[in-house]
C-alpha cells in the first residue's frame, strides 16, 4: 500500500510546508500569550466581589464556550473590517478571534486553579498575621499556579491543533499548505499523512513532557 | 457601523430560511450519530485502560494518544481524502461511487472516533477516582472482576463524570461545524453561505450563534436534572458546566 | 483453618513480607499489631488473595490461595473482610450493600437476602437505618454495616484490617462492641489493630510484626506479661503510654 508513496513530492514541497509551519507556530505563540493575559484579567474580574462585573465576565465566558471556534473565526473575519471600516489582514482577524476564544477557556482554568486552594489555607495565612494580599501572594497563588500549569499547557497543545482551523479563511498554515500541495500535485495520501504524523509527534511529545513535569514537580 | 443595512426579514425568505433549518438539522444529526459512536466506543476504550491486562491497557492508551494528538481537521481530511484510497479496490470503488452522502458519513465517523478518545479519558478518570478499596471490598465478598465493574465501579464512575461527559457532548455538537470543510451543509456553513449570497453577515451569524447557544443551554439544563436525579443521597453534586 | 507458611513478598529489592508463618485454628481470635509499614495489612490481604505474594503458601480451610486453579471469588465469598475505610458502596443503601453479594454470589433470592439483611441490621442496632446511604451514616455506623455485610455471607472466618483506625474516638467503642460479641460467639478472626483493650479482652494470641517479619507470636497473657523481643516491648510502651 505504501509502494507508491512518493517521497519526492514531500521533499520538493518542504520549503513551502515549512513556511506554513512557521505561520502555525507564530499564531500559536501569539494566541497563547494573548489568551493568557486576557484570560488572567477575566479570571480576576470573575473572582472579584463586584457582582455586575463578574457576572458580565461569566456571561462572556459561557457565551464563547458554547460557540464553535469556526463560527468565532467567521464572526471576527467579517466583523472587524466592518466595524473598523478598514481592511484588516486575515492573520490579525484570526489572531484576535483565537485570543478572545482561548481567553474564555484559560480564564476558567485559572479561576478553577485559584478556587481549588482550600479556604483553610487562607484562614491559616491570615491567622499568622499576613495581610490578604500577602496571603494571596505567598500562600494561595503558589499553590494555585502549581495546580493550573499542567492544565494550561494541555489547553495550549489543543490550541496548537486548533490553529489548523484557519483553513476556513484561507490562511496558509501548515495544514492549509499541505492541502494546497495535495491538490496541486494530486498527492493527498503523502501530504495528509505527513501532516497527521508531524502533529502526532509534536503533540504527543509535548503532552508527555507536561506529564513528566507534573510528576517531577508533583504538580 | 451606522452604515450597516440591517435586513432581518431576509432570513425568513426562501431559500435562506430553509437553509438555516436544514443546516441546524444536519448539525444536530451529525452530533447525535457521532455521539452514538463515541459513547460506547469511548467507554470500551476507557475501561480497557482500567483493567489489569497490560495489552488491553496498551491498546486503549494507543487509541487515545493517536486520536487526541492529531488536529480534528487533519483527521477529517485523512478520512475523506486518504482512507478511500487505501481501501481494497472494490471497497474503494463503493465509497467513491455508490456510498450515499459520503461527506456526511465521513464527518460522522471522524467526529465519532475522535470524540471516543475524549470519552475514554473521562471514563478512565471516573473509574480511577474510585478508591482502590472499593474494588477490594467487592472482590473480598466473592464478586468476580466483571461483577465488580457491573455493580460497583460503573454505577459510581459514570455518575461522577456526568458533567465532563456533558461538555464532551457539547464538544461534538460544536465540532460538527468542521464538517463544512468537506462540504457538509451544516449550520455554520449555511450561515456562511447566506452571508455570501445576501451580505447579511450579522443576521446570519447571529442566528447561528443563538441556535448554538440555545442547544448548549438546553443540554446543560437537561443534564443538571439528570445529575440531580442520579445523585447519591448524602453527597454533593458538582454541577454541570 | 488458616495456614500461612513461609510467605514472602517483594517488589524488586524491597521486602514487604519476609518469610511469615502463621496458623489460625477454628474459633481462634488472633490480633496482629506492629508499627505502620510493618506489613500487617499486606499479610492479611494475602490471606484472601487481594494481594499476590511472591513465595510460600497460604491455605484457607485446606484450599490453596496462591494456586492459579483456585476459584478465588468462591473462596473469598467464604471469608469476610472489613476494611479500614469501611468501603461501603456509596450508591447503595445499607440494606442493598448487605444484599448485593448474597444475591450475586450466593444466588439467594431477594426475600432471603432481605431477611438476612434485616436480621443483621437488627443485631448491630441499625434496623432504622436500612434505607440510608453510606454518606448519611456516621463512620461508626458505616463500619458496623460493613461488618454486617461481611457476616451476611455466613463466613467461616473474618479478617479485619484496622477496622477502627479511621474512626473518631467516640465511635470506636460501638464497633469494638460488635467485634467482641462476634469473638465471644466463636467466630474465627484475624484482626489487625492497635486496640490493645480489645486484644486483652478477646484475643487468644497476639502477633507482633516489624519490617515484614513476624517478630513475636504468643498467647495473649504471655505477650502482655513479658514480651520477649525488645522491639515489641518498645512498641507496647509507645502505644500504651497515654
Amino acid at each position: 500500500m505504501f509502494a507508491g508513496f512518493d517521497f519526492d513530492v514531500l521533499i520538493k514541497s518542504l520549503p513551502f510546508l515549512w513556511l506554513g509551519m512557521q505561520l502555525t507556530l507564530q499564531l500559536t505563540v501569539l494566541a497563547v500569550g494573548g489568551g493568557l493575559i486576557l484570560g488572567t484579567v477575566l479570571a480576576v474580574i470573575r473572582l472579584s466581589p463586584i457582582k455586575p462585573l463578574s457576572m458580565a465576565v461569566a456571561a462572556y465566558v459561557n457565551f464563547l464556550r458554547s460557540m464553535p471556534l469556526i463560527l468565532v473565526i467567521f464572526w471576527f473575519y467579517t466583523l472587524i473590517p466592518r466595524v473598523t471600516g478598514t481592511s484588516v489582514s486575515s492573520f490579525y482577524s484570526v489572531l484576535i478571534a483565537f485570543i478572545m476564544f482561548e481567553a474564555a477557556y484559560y480564564s476558567e482554568i485559572i479561576r478553577a486553579g485559584i478556587s481549588s486552594v482550600r479556604r483553610g489555607q487562607i484562614s491559616a495565612a491570615l491567622a499568622l498575621g499576613l495581610t490578604p494580599p500577602q496571603a494571596m501572594r505567598y500562600v494561595v497563588l503558589p499553590q494555585a499556579v502549581r495546580n493550573m500549569i499542567p492544565v494550561l499547557l494541555t489547553q495550549s497543545i489543543i490550541m496548537l491543533q486548533d490553529t489548523s482551523l484557519v483553513y476556513v479563511v484561507g490562511l496558509r498554515d501548515f495544514l492549509t499548505s499541505a492541502e494546497i500541495v495535495a491538490g496541486r500535485d494530486n498527492r493527498p495520501i503523502e501530504l495528509y499523512l505527513t501532516v497527521a504524523l508531524v502533529f502526532l509527534v509534536v503533540c504527543f511529545s509535548a503532552s508527555r513532557l507536561v506529564n513528566l513535569m507534573r510528576r517531577r514537580y508533583s504538580l | 457601523m451606522g452604515a450597516y443595512n440591517w435586513n432581518w426579514p431576509i432570513l425568513l425568505k426562501e431559500p435562506y430560511f430553509g437553509w438555516i433549518v436544514s443546516g441546524f438539522g444536519n448539525t444536530c444529526l451529525i452530533a447525535v450519530i457521532a455521539w452514538a459512536i463515541a459513547f460506547p466506543l469511548g467507554s470500551a476504550v476507557g475501561l480497557a485502560r482500567t483493567t489489569e491486562l497490560p495489552w488491553l491497557r496498551l491498546i486503549g492508551t494507543a487509541y487515545v494518544e493517536l486520536f487526541r494528538n492529531i488536529p480534528l481537521l487533519a483527521q477529517m481530511f485523512v478520512w475523506y481524502y486518504v482512507v478511500p484510497e487505501l481501501l481494497p479496490n472494490d471497497w474503494s470503488q463503493w465509497v467513491k461511487r455508490d456510498m450515499p452522502y459520503p461527506q456526511f458519513y465521513t464527518a460522522v465517523l471522524c467526529l465519532g472516533l475522535y470524540t471516543a478518545s475524549r470519552v475514554a479519558e473521562q471514563v478512565r478518570s471516573g473509574i480511577e477516582a474510585i478508591p482502590r478499596g472499593q474494588r477490594h471490598a467487592g472482590l473480598a465478598m466473592g464478586l468476580t472482576p466483571g461483577q465488580v465493574y457491573r455493580y460497583i465501579l460503573l454505577p459510581v464512575g459514570y455518575r461522577t463524570i456526568i458533567p465532563p461527559l456533558t461538555s464532551d457532548f457539547l464538544g461534538v455538537f460544536k465540532n460538527s461545524s468542521l464538517a463544512l470543510t468537506i462540504g457538509v451543509l451544516e449550520l455554520t456553513s449555511q450561515a456562511r453561505q447566506i452571508e455570501e449570497y445576501t451580505f447579511a453577515a450579522f443576521e446570519a451569524f447571529a442566528t447561528a450563534t443563538v441556535l448554538y447557544c440555545m442547544v448548549t443551554g438546553l443540554v446543560i439544563l437537561i443534564m443538571r436534572q439528570v445529575e440531580r436525579r442520579t445523585r447519591i443521597a448524602g453527597t454533593i453534586a458538582l454541577g454541570a458546566s | 483453618m488458616i495456614e500461612v507458611k513461609n510467605v514472602s513478598k517483594w517488589y524488586s529489592s524491597f521486602r514487604v513480607l519476609d518469610n511469615c508463618s502463621l496458623a489460625i485454628a477454628k474459633g481462634e481470635v488472633v490480633v496482629i499489631c506492629g508499627p505502620s509499614g510493618s506489613g500487617k495489612s499486606t499479610l492479611i490481604k494475602c490471606i484472601n488473595g487481594l494481594e499476590p505474594f511472591t513465595q510460600g503458601s497460604i491455605a484457607v480451610d485446606g484450599i490453596s490461595v496462591g494456586d492459579r486453579s483456585t476459584n478465588l471469588p468462591k473462596l473469598r465469598a467464604r471469608i469476610g473482610m472489613v476494611f479500614q475505610n469501611f468501603e461501603l458502596f456509596p450508591h447503595m443503601t445499607a440494606r442493598q450493600n448487605i444484599m448485593l453479594a448474597q444475591q450475586k454470589v450466593l444466588n439467594r433470592d431477594n426475600a432471603a437476602a432481605d431477611r438476612k439483611a434485616q436480621e443483621l441490621l437488627d443485631r448491630i442496632g441499625l434496623a432504622d437505618h436500612a434505607g440510608k446511604y453510606p454518606a448519611q451514616l456516621s463512620g461508626g455506623q458505616q463500619q458496623r454495616v460493613a461488618i454486617a455485610r461481611a457476616l451476611a455471607m455466613d463466613p467461616i472466618a473474618m479478617l479485619f484490617d484496622e477496622p477502627t483506625s479511621a474512626l473518631d474516638p467516640e465511635m470506636i467503642t460501638e464497633v469494638l462492641d460488635v467485634m467482641v460479641r462476634l469473638a465471644l460467639d466463636g467466630m474465627t478472626m484475624a484482626v489487625v489493630t492497635h486496640e490493645m483493650g480489645f486484644a486483652r479482652k478477646v484475643a487468644h494470641r497476639v502477633v507482633f510484626m516489624d519490617q515484614g517479619t513476624i517478630v513475636e507470636d504468643a498467647p495473649k497473657e504471655e505477650f502482655f506479661g513479658t514480651p520477649r523481643s525488645e522491639r515489641a516491648q518498645q512498641f507496647l510502651s509507645k502505644i500504651l503510654q497515654h
